[in-house]
């Protein structure tokens, strides 16, 4: 693996500066004025033509969402956020809705490519990359394209964007929707189910493994602007899947908000895996601007021997709050949480998973690895229960924090309640920092000090690491090296 | 090869090296021998470059040039291989990619092209072949559960891999039962050419048997005490190290 | 979170109501007044801890407790004659007899002098201001049990060990609740340990099962640099009880400092542990067992505060779960930015014996330095059966080779035990529950 080189190397060739995706697209935007109130989201309503009831589930949302409070539970801190100074719809202006790659902004193309993301299906074919992704590219509260449709058509599956299903496929959307994050689930949930804009869809049929792995690449490029997209993914029963989620944005001295809800539902036999690299703006040094990440992601395991695994790699985000979980309600389920979060500069990360053991046999692991660096704070928050019918429930749990520095927080905050005799739960924790003898050791050897970090930084977060798709496994070794820049010595 | 002039080392104010001179020469196997505490471990540190020390005077010379100024990683690009009495466990890190990332970062630093993968895995095998170093342990993280034998085989990889120049073995072989330690003798005697020397830190004189050296010095306090030819290690496992106790105080 | 304050519970009212009358009769000089009313404005502005307070998620005072008692008044000659029929848990043990019963000193049970130590009744003490400098110092947490404690405290003793003192025989405070009425106790024991001595500390609490009487005890250790304290509590209050009791130890640098709490009975208890590092070098062992049945719920607590650096701490926690009974751990290693070089390991493990127990657990780590090695683990599940099989195979019955296991679980944590009395008295109280156990 000749990634520690290659990282050093892209460590040492990115300025001051290390976040490189922070540049911005000039375009012409449609925009909904600042501040929320009903006849915001009527509007954001409108935009999509969405269906009567979409708009009644809006409002009832929003109305619900005015008598919630932030919650205040989690590590960490940032000033009030004011709601009424931030644009809840901002979309590219377009004739009509692009029909092909071809009706696209060119500059939008062109911020994708510099993204690293390519949207003509022709460009992914002709590359490099053996393995075909479909991609949907969400630019702010829309989305812009997505690309082999017509060839998952074939296999029978769905994938667009939700503003799409919700005209298209009107009739999953109503059946799914709201049904794993209730619309009062959480303050952040409940602002999103009132003013969500876009996101993705994807309903894979009974019996169907999904041909290719599904992506959608999510860019905030307005100011001011928060991006609340929603996701929604169903596996029928023996489907399977594989999704990948990537987000970035430029780089700018306001904090933006991005409040997203993802929900998954598997049914009897069928297996999701959802894969998430985050690297939003993550501020500068002195932890002026960046994203607040606020993000309410649940599976539901409804079906039985269902699986639903979770990876994240999180090195974005001036603060982010985000808890994959997974409702283990099949007999047999299972849920998997991998977690890499690494912390740098002044960002603070409160993340982790719930697994809630509900059925028969259901199993579910846990490995977490944290890296904090800077004056970062990281933390693990995470629960596991079993409840009284959860007969043989099973977790195990590992969740380890790297300190590299003295001037950063790894704390782990895990909470575990059996109600179940028979459950067995297992739980770890350590927390260390590279030593001093470790370093010495790699340097005998000729490795640079910041090499030969990288090179333990990667060891300590390996067992993550392998389980993203190998292509992203890469991308993700070089993002983690990259956030810990600067780090060292 | 090396050359010590008047070292002065100490490490959280206690003095460990008083004034240390010592020569080795091209293609030369020194024997360092001493009684615990005399100050051989933290030899091998200094030389390396370990950074708890603190060096008050004197001179390291390679090949003419101080390297005490040198971080550890330029020293080993310099030729400098210190096989570690503990060598350390790096969990997650395959051994493999290890040797990789350590080979082609020296390389890198000489100025020397990279090595094709190819190239990389037919002297990887060699080498491992000779130590009996089966392949799957070369997929396990570095030194993670590894015997003591098996930890001291893999410092032994690492050097044939590496190339130094000059190498210091620090009491390699403690923790080696008989077998393990003439699988790593050998291993050190296919390395023995006139371009290379060898520093071999001791405490008995078990190990010289093995690797029979040209000269042999005695430590104690700090300073080395005495000199001569190998047959000073026979005499030293005869008498003991109490006659140098005194004679440096 | 500014949550609205909720409605007060008949029990927060009635405590409110009866904190005036209180604070006229209860010993106290206008210092310790003073500390009354502050600790009293601390609990009226919270109330009885509930689920919403992270602190007490798992252990909700304002469900549990009904309603506020009378106070306990000193007992009578009658009463104490009475209570002389109480079996002595540590009968065997040579030691300093300290006897307090509801929350009073008991001078006549008590002994009067122990070489080397100033032993003094709390009560007296709260009057003169004599030996309490330190009082309420030892565990500074905003909690409202400890609150109620301050507000309410009785009596109990202050034991000052003098420095370099090294104990011949353990001190043993006994406490005992009398009576057929269910009263409200608060008691408090002050000890200070001087530099360089050494003590053993033996608690046990003993009260009559059926009546639903409330305990909010607080001990508060000061140890000095160097010091070796052990200190051992067991929990045998009666089966209707609600028993809160609140460890709180200040260390000195180099001090070793050892506490076991092993719960047997009691409807609810919770045991809290606060413990702060202010010296260099320190190391401390907390550890805990509970042996619960019936509809019983035991939480322990833990805050371990590393100020300093170079300290140790080891925490062992076992939990033995049957019926409808319910177990709670909480443990908090807090490790500060100065405090390098902790050492902190952390270990909860609980088996349920029934389909209906429960088991939280929340082991907490918050570090802010970056050269420590820290962990915790937490496992709970049923016995293993695999060790079940083969311990039948060789021929157990299934009652006996489940108790042998168990006692081997929980005697993990007893061998913790420097004193062979002490411990072997505790191993007497689980071979009792596993075969009354075995039995049912």
């Amino acid at each position: 693996m000749p990634a520690v080189k290659e990282t050093v190397e892209q460590v040492k060739a990115i300025d001051v500066d290390q976040y490189k995706y922070g540049f911005e697209t000039e375009l012409e935007v449609d925009k909904a004025p600042k501040g929320l109130n009903e006849d915001i989201v009527r509007l954001i309503s409108a935009k999509k033509n969405e269906p009567a009831w979409m708009l009644e589930w809006r409002l009832d949302a929003y109305r619900r969402w005015l008598t919630m409070r932030e919650p205040t539970w989690a590590r960490v801190d940032y000033p009030e956020i004011d709601f009424q100074d931030i644009h809840y719809y901002a979309a590219p202006k377009m004739n009509a809705a692009p029909k092909t790659i071809d009706d696209v902004d060119p500059a939008i193309l062109d911020t994708y490519k510099k993204l690293g993301i390519p949207l003509r299906e022709q460009e992914i074919l002709a590359g490099v990359q053996q393995s075909k992704v479909a991609v949907d590219a969400v630019f702010d509260s829309v989305s812009v394209a997505t690309t082999f449709k017509e060839e998952l058509k074939k296999a029978g599956v769905i994938f667009c964007s939700i503003s799409e299903a919700m005209r298209e496929h009107p009739e999953l959307v109503q059946k799914y929707i709201g049904t794993v994050v209730p619309v009062t689930d959480n303050y952040y949930a409940t602002l999103n189910s009132a003013v969500f804009t876009d996101g993705s869809f994807v309903y894979v049929p009974k019996g169907v493994r999904c041909p290719m792995e599904l992506s959608t690449y999510f860019r905030i490029n307005e100011k001011n602007t928060g991006q609340f997209e929603r996701t929604l993914i169903i596996a029928e029963e023996g489907a399977y899947v594989s999704y990948l989620e990537g987000c970035t944005a430029p780089q700018r001295d306001e904090n933006q908000l991005h409040a997203a809800v993802v929900e998954l539902i598997a049914l009897d036999d069928a297996e999701i895996k959802y894969s998430t690299v985050q690297n939003w703006y993550p501020g500068d040094k002195d932890g002026k601007g960046g994203i607040y990440n606020f993000v309410t992601k649940r599976g539901d395991c409804r079906g039985k021997n269902s699986k639903i695994s979770w990876t994240q790699v999180e090195t974005g985000s001036a603060i982010t709050w985000k808890y994959p979980s997974c409702i283990l309600r099949g007999e047999g389920s299972r849920g998997e949480f991998y977690s890499i979060a690494v912390s740098n500069g002044r960002q603070q990360v409160d993340s982790g998973t719930k697994m809630i053991h509900l059925g028969k046999n259901t199993t579910s692991r846990i490995i977490s690895k944290g890296i904090s660096a800077g004056y970062s704070q990281n933390t693990y928050r995470g629960l596991v229960s079993a409840h009284r019918r959860a007969t043989g429930a099973r977790n195990f749990t590992n969740c380890d924090s790297l300190l590299i520095g003295n001037n950063c927080g790894a704390h782990t905050v895990p909470y575990i309640e059996s109600k179940n005799g028979s459950a067995i739960f297992e739980h770890e924790a350590t927390t260390s920092k590279i030593s001093e003898d470790q370093l010495f050791y790699c340097m005998q050897r000729g490795l640079s000090e910041e090499e030969a970090t990288a090179l333990i930084v990667n060891g300590f977060v390996k067992d993550v690491l392998q389980q993203l798709p190998m292509e992203f496994a890469v991308e993700a070794q070089k993002l983690i090296s990259i956030s810990l820049e600067g780090s060292v010595g | 090869m090396l050359e010590i002039r008047n070292l002065h080392v100490s490490i959280e104010d206690k003095k460990i090296l008083n004034g240390l001179n010592l020569t080795v020469h091209d293609g030369e196997v020194a024997a360092i021998m001493g009684p615990n505490g005399s100050g051989k471990s933290t030899l091998s540190y200094v030389i390396a470059g370990k950074e708890d020390y603190e060096i008050h005077d004197g001179e390291i010379l390679l090949d003419g040039e101080n390297v005490l100024e040198m971080e550890p990683d330029a020293r080993a690009a310099a030729g400098i291989f210190l096989a570690f009495q503990y060598p350390l466990e790096i969990p997650g890190v395959a051994t493999m990619t290890f040797l990789k990332a350590a080979m082609q970062a020296q390389r890198k630093a000489r100025g020397e092209d990279e090595l094709s993968t190819a190239e990389f895995m037919k002297r990887v095998r060699d080498q491992a072949g000779h130590l009996g170093i089966p392949q799957d342990m070369l997929k396990r993280g570095l030194n993670v559960g590894f015997s003591g034998g098996e930890k001291k085989r893999m410092e032994i990889l690492q050097m044939a891999l590496l190339e130094p120049k000059f190498c210091i073995l620090d009491e390699t072989d403690s923790g080696l039962d008989i077998d393990a330690l003439k699988i790593v003798s050998e291993g050190v005697n296919r390395l023995r050419g006139k371009d290379r020397s060898f520093l071999v830190i001791t405490h008995y004189q078990r190990l010289l048997n093995y690797i029979v050296p040209d000269t042999v010095h005695v430590m104690a306090h700090g300073q080395v005490v005495k000199s001569g030819g190998k047959e000073l290690a026979l005499e030293l496992e005869a008498n003991g190290y109490a006659d140098y106790k005194t004679l440096a105080a | 979170m500014s949550d609205v304050t909720p409605i007060r519970t008949p029990a927060e009212s009635a405590l409110i109501a009866a904190f005036p009358a209180a604070r006229k009769s209860l010993p106290g000089n206008a210092h310790v007044i003073a500390l009354r009313e502050a600790a009293f404005n601390r609990f009226e502005a919270k109330g009885l801890p509930h689920r919403r307070v992270e602190e007490w998620k798992y252990t909700d005072l304002r469900t549990a407790m009904r309603d506020a008692l009378p106070l306990a008044q000193a007992p009578q000659a009658a009463t104490l004659a009475a209570l002389g029929h109480v079996a002595d848990p540590f009968a065997q043990l040579d030691a300093y007899r300290i006897t307090i019963v509801d929350g009073h000193h008991v001078p006549s049970l008590s002994v009067d002098a122990i070489k080397g130590v100033t032993l003094r009744d709390l009560a007296a003490s709260l009057s003169t201001g004599d030996g309490i400098a330190s009082l309420g110092t030892m565990a500074k947490a905003d909690d409202s049990a400890l609150a109620l404690n301050a507000a309410f405290m009785q009596g109990g003793v202050v034991i000052e060990i003098a420095k370099g003192v090294a104990l011949d025989k353990p001190i043993y405070l006994r406490f005992l609740v009398s009576g057929d009425k269910p009263h409200a106790i608060y008691p408090r024991v002050l000890v200070t340990v001087g530099e360089g001595a050494s003590a053993t500390l033996i608690e046990a609490h003993q009260g009559a099962d059926g009546i639903a009487y409330q305990v909010n005890g607080v001990v508060e250790i000061k140890a000095g640099a160097k010091t070796h304290i052990q200190h051992v509590r067991l929990n045998a209050h009666g089966d209707a009880a609600i028993d809160l009791s609140s460890l709180g130890t200040d260390l000195g640098e180099a001090a070793e400092f050892k506490s076991l709490n092993f719960v047997m009975r009691p409807a609810l208890t919770r045991h809290q542990v606060f413990a702060r590092f202010s010296g260099e070098h320190i190391k401390l062992d907390v550890s805990g067992a509970a042996l619960l049945k019936g509809k019983q719920h035991a939480d322990s607590t833990l805050y371990v505060d590393h100020a300093m650096p170079h300290g140790e701490s080891r925490e062992l926690f076992k939990h033995v779960i049957d019926d409808e009974a319910v177990g709670v751990f909480q443990g908090k290693i807090v490790v500060q930015q100065i405090a390098q070089k902790t050492d902190g390991r952390m270990m909860s493990q609980a088996i349920l014996l029934s389909d209906d127990a429960t088991m939280n657990n929340k082991p907490e780590l918050e570090i802010f330095a970056d050269d420590v090695a820290c962990g915790h683990g937490a496992t709970c599940g049923a016995l293993d059966e695999d060790l079940l099989f083969y311990l039948r195979a060789r021929g157990l019955p299934k009652p006996e080779a489940e108790a042998l296991m168990l006692a081997a679980f929980v005697g993990e944590a007893l061998e913790k035990i420097e004193n062979d009395a002490v411990r072997e008295a505790l191993e007497a109280q689980t071979q009792h529950w596993l075969l009354s156990r075995a039995i049912k």
